[in-house]
């Protein structure tokens, strides 16, 4: 039987990575709730052996029922009865044995009935489940949104819905509107309040993943006469009180078994999440930081398929005499989709381990104030989760678009053809450098990173650890690269020029995200040296792209911005 | 209404992807090289076995397996996916048994366990593909039995109803409680470890299991008796030592043989109806098709 987890030995590295120690002492508030509770941890062995355990049945539901469903749910895809979404027969096997897994609310604390496991291995459940099927992931991963409720609702809603999260109901976040795709300050849905203290929305939203769910965060404008995000709030609208209904699904090129969904509100009976008014600024931005890291983790899911699918095949698939994977233009391209798959996850680990350390910080803030040391490490966290987020998201969806496209190309014609799931992998791979903004948009967030240094003080982080002598060549060129991305940004911003800023903003981003990555995976590879090989081919690759970035920039003239622009 | 129930289970060999070194020279079981996991059918009894807990509250399963001390992994294994508990009967002496020694003890610790209401347990086991120890326990204990049950309609306080797989087709049957039922692979697939279970139950042991655990986790085997799995010996379920193990063992291997197959994977047929005819017969016969 497949088996999903264990088949793939990079995720137990990851997973035991030595920040996990302090990750895990603090989420489980140093073990604390094995008083309370009969599946707490007793220790940090305890609580990783959990982790392990539980991704293994992850991997083994994903190697069996999710990945044997995938072709038929993409085939047979969900439909609209009634006002109302009814799944592939596939997505509903899927959702019921997740359910009975108890692979719901994941993340969520023992006490709303969850598992209150950290980001990094929900993450990687993410990452496991997306490579069985990458559809299916949305409806699996919205299970995120009860983390906005648990960061910003008040009590009484957590102990409502997000109980109802852990048991296996679903959610979404009902965001996008017709006139509001990247722009979200232009969300129209209206929220009314009433005399009891309730809220009815009116209007509609498009584009919305799973959005039949039984528990929906809407953005909504509550406050009347305002056109900014100033005027917008969070709502819940629980599926039991009615008013929504499904005016159509998406005809999609990928991820099918998804629904995306049109909805209609027609006084839809809602409930304020959170304070008026902060729905856009600051409860839309976590969710979104959150399920940016689960597109990365779908993102690696997809490169890592792609990469088999591709392995096999040019294994398998003889051709003047041998095997495919024997020609170099060949093997090269399979290894350079290794080193992209491993540097992105690199990347994907990395930045979700930032982000429960912050977290888990914010979490303990809310029982107790923090220490000063605490305070600055949260803060320290948190920011670079911010750089590493929109980077991994950026430069992760892009890395499975490539993987996918290569995928194809090593199959040659039958590729191209409907009877190998290449086809499918490309198709699913496609959406994830456009949702939960764009790979353009991930470059806006992660510019301020470049031009205030973020990324440089972390790269220089990376470059005074210690490492085993024969890595040291591979750090040489790591810091040659970030010699050029240093001096190229200086270029840059010597201009003092937003727009050739703009510009350049990606080049400059990209830069970044090859040196971190280069030197994850020369981390990596000085934990294990299963990941030398990629750690070389990867840096080489990087090499040349800083390279390329580096050129570009240092023959361009800010003037000549002029000549791309539109007539 | 609640119910008693006990689930009989075997830690088997996986011979379903079977390699070169599946069987040592002299024809015996290669144990090392096949994993030991959970009986197959015996998943779709738990399945069957916990749907009725679903339903009935109250309700509790308990695992009753038979083998070596780490047959334990059954019953964790089980308590992951629902299960109340189980025991482990685990005895040198009931060793080397055939079906009727092991139906003989498994009815003694049937006996020993007290009331219930219903045994099930699935068809058969895949390292001997007999399917004779549910019905020889029903038999020495006995009950009324039903055997290639798919599933259990319904259950009542006085009766069980079960829809019976058969060769050509299906047969609904009702049977007094309690009584034994065994369960067909076209069953429903048992249900997935659960993952609060896992890390609730991953630390239970048997006796002998506890011995060899942390002394952290002995404390917490003492604080929480549900991680306790009880070990049974063949006196303790008070079996005559006559009918258990070897001595009551009738059944004698003459010999065995490692069979290598010698056919070709290809065949030449002259492009006739006849022939054609001749091998989707044969294909139909051996189940290669239809």
């Amino acid at each position: 039987m497949a088996n999903f987890y264990t088949d793939n030995p990079d995720l137990k590295h990851h997973l035991n990575h030595p920040l996990m120690q302090k990750i895990v002492a603090l989420k489980e508030r140093d073990y604390t709730d094995a008083e309370k509770y009969d599946y707490a941890p007793l220790d940090f062995e305890d609580a990783m052996d959990s982790y392990d355990k539980v991704l293994e049945v992850v991997g083994e539901i994903c190697g069996t029922t999710i990945a044997d469903n995938a072709e038929d749910v993409d085939h047979q895809g969900p439909k609209v009865v009634d006002g109302h979404v009814e799944y592939a027969d596939g997505t509903k096997e899927n959702l019921e044995v997740c359910r009975k897994a108890g692979l719901m609310g994941m993340s969520m604390p023992r006490r709303l009935g969850g598992l209150n496991f950290p980001i990094t291995p929900y993450i990687m459940a993410a990452d496991i489940v997306s490579r069985a099927d990458t559809g299916f992931e949305n409806l699996w991963g919205l299970q995120d949104c009860a983390e906005t409720i648990y960061e910003f609702a008040n009590e009484d809603q957590k102990q409502r819905f997000i109980p109802r999260v852990c048991k296996g109901e679903t959610m979404s976040m009902d965001l996008t509107e017709p006139d509001a795709g990247s722009d979200l300050q232009s969300v129209m849905l209206k929220a009314t309040e009433q005399p009891d203290g309730t809220w009815r929305l009116n209007g509609v939203k498009r584009f919305i993943t799973n959005g039949d769910s039984d528990i929906h965060l809407v953005l909504a404008r509550s406050e009347e006469g305002t056109r900014d995000g100033r005027g917008l709030s969070m709502f819940i609208y629980d599926k039991r009180d009615g008013g929504v209904t499904v005016r159509r699904i998406e005809n999609k090129m990928g991820i099918k078994g998804s629904p995306t969904c049109e909805l209609v509100y027609k006084n839809a009976k809602a409930e304020l999440c959170g304070s008026r008014r902060l729905g856009l600024i600051k409860y839309v931005m976590a969710l979104m930081n959150g399920a940016r890291l689960g597109i990365a983790a779908q993102s690696v899911g997809v490169s890592e398929r792609a990469y088999r699918e591709a392995l096999a095949y040019a294994k398998d698939r003889k051709q003047f005499g041998k095997a495919i994977i024997e020609f170099p233009a060949v093997y090269e391209m399979l290894a350079v989709m290794k080193a992209k798959l491993d540097a992105s996850r690199a990347l994907l680990y990395e930045t979700s381990r930032f982000v429960d350390m912050y977290k888990i910080y914010e979490d303990i803030a809310k029982e107790r104030s923090l220490t000063a040391d605490e305070r600055k490490e949260m803060k320290f966290y948190s920011k670079l989760a911010d750089a590493c987020t929109p980077l991994v998201k950026g430069m992760g969806s892009e890395y499975c678009n490539q993987n996918a496209y290569d995928c194809i190309q090593i199959h040659g014609g039958s590729g191209f053809m409907k009877d190998y799931a290449c086809e499918r992998v490309y198709r699913d791979a496609r959406i994830t450098s456009i949702y939960e903004g764009t790979t353009q948009l991930q470059v806006v967030a992660a510019i301020r990173h470049v031009t205030t240094g973020t990324y440089l003080s972390l790269i220089r982080d990376y470059e005074s650890q210690e490492i085993a002598e024969s890595l040291q060549p591979l750090r040489e060129t790591l810091k040659a690269m970030t010699a050029k991305y240093e001096a190229a940004v200086a270029t840059v911003l010597e201009a003092k020029d937003q727009t050739y800023t703009d510009f350049m903003a990606r080049r400059m981003v990209e830069m970044a995200g090859n040196i971190i990555m280069g030197y994850l995976l020369l981390l990596d590879a000085n934990r294990s040296a299963d990941f030398t090989r990629s750690a070389e081919v990867y840096v080489k690759l990087g090499e040349a792209e800083v390279a390329k970035h580096a050129d570009f920039i240092a023959n361009f003239a800010p003037a000549q911005v002029e000549m791309y622009k539109a007539d | 209404m609640s119910y008693n129930i006990i689930v009989l289970a075997k830690q088997v060999p996986d011979t379903r992807n079977v390699g070169k070194d599946a069987m040592k020279e002299d024809g015996t079981i290669n144990r090392a090289a096949l994993p030991a996991i959970f009986n197959p059918e015996d998943l779709n009894a738990l399945e069957q076995a916990l749907r009725i807990k679903d339903a009935n509250p109250g309700t509790t399963v308990t695992i009753l397996t038979m083998g070596l001390p780490r047959a334990a992994e059954v019953i964790r294994e089980a308590m992951y996916r629902g299960a109340d508990g189980g025991i482990v009967l685990t005895d040198r002496v009931l060793g080397g048994a055939d079906t009727l020694a092991t139906s003989y003890s498994l009815a003694r610790a049937v006996n020993k366990y007290g009331k219930y209401d219903l045994i099930l347990g699935g068809r058969q086991a895949i390292d001997g593909d007999t399917a004779q120890v549910g019905p020889q326990i029903a038999e020495k204990l006995g009950l009324p039995q039903i055997t290639y049950a798919e599933e259990i309609l319904d259950i009542t306080p006085e009766n069980i109803t079960v829809k019976r797989r058969l060769e050509n087709g299906v047969e609904t049957l009702r049977a007094p409680l309690p009584c034994v039922v065994t369960v067909n692979g076209s069953a429903a697939d048992c249900r997935p470890r659960n993952a609060m279970r896992l890390q609730k139950y991953k630390y239970a042991a048997s006796t002998s299991e506890k011995a060899k655990l942390s002394e952290k986790q002995q404390e917490l085997l003492d604080k929480r008796d549900y991680l306790n799995i009880p070990e049974w010996s063949a006196a303790y379920v008070d079996a005559d030592a006559a009918q258990i193990g070897l001595p009551g063992s009738p059944t004698k291997v003459k010999a065995i043989e490692n069979v290598v197959f010698t056919a070709k994977e290809s065949r030449c047929i002259e492009n006739n109806d006849e022939q054609l005819e001749e091998l989707i017969k044969e294909l139909i016969a051996n189940h290669t098709i239809g």
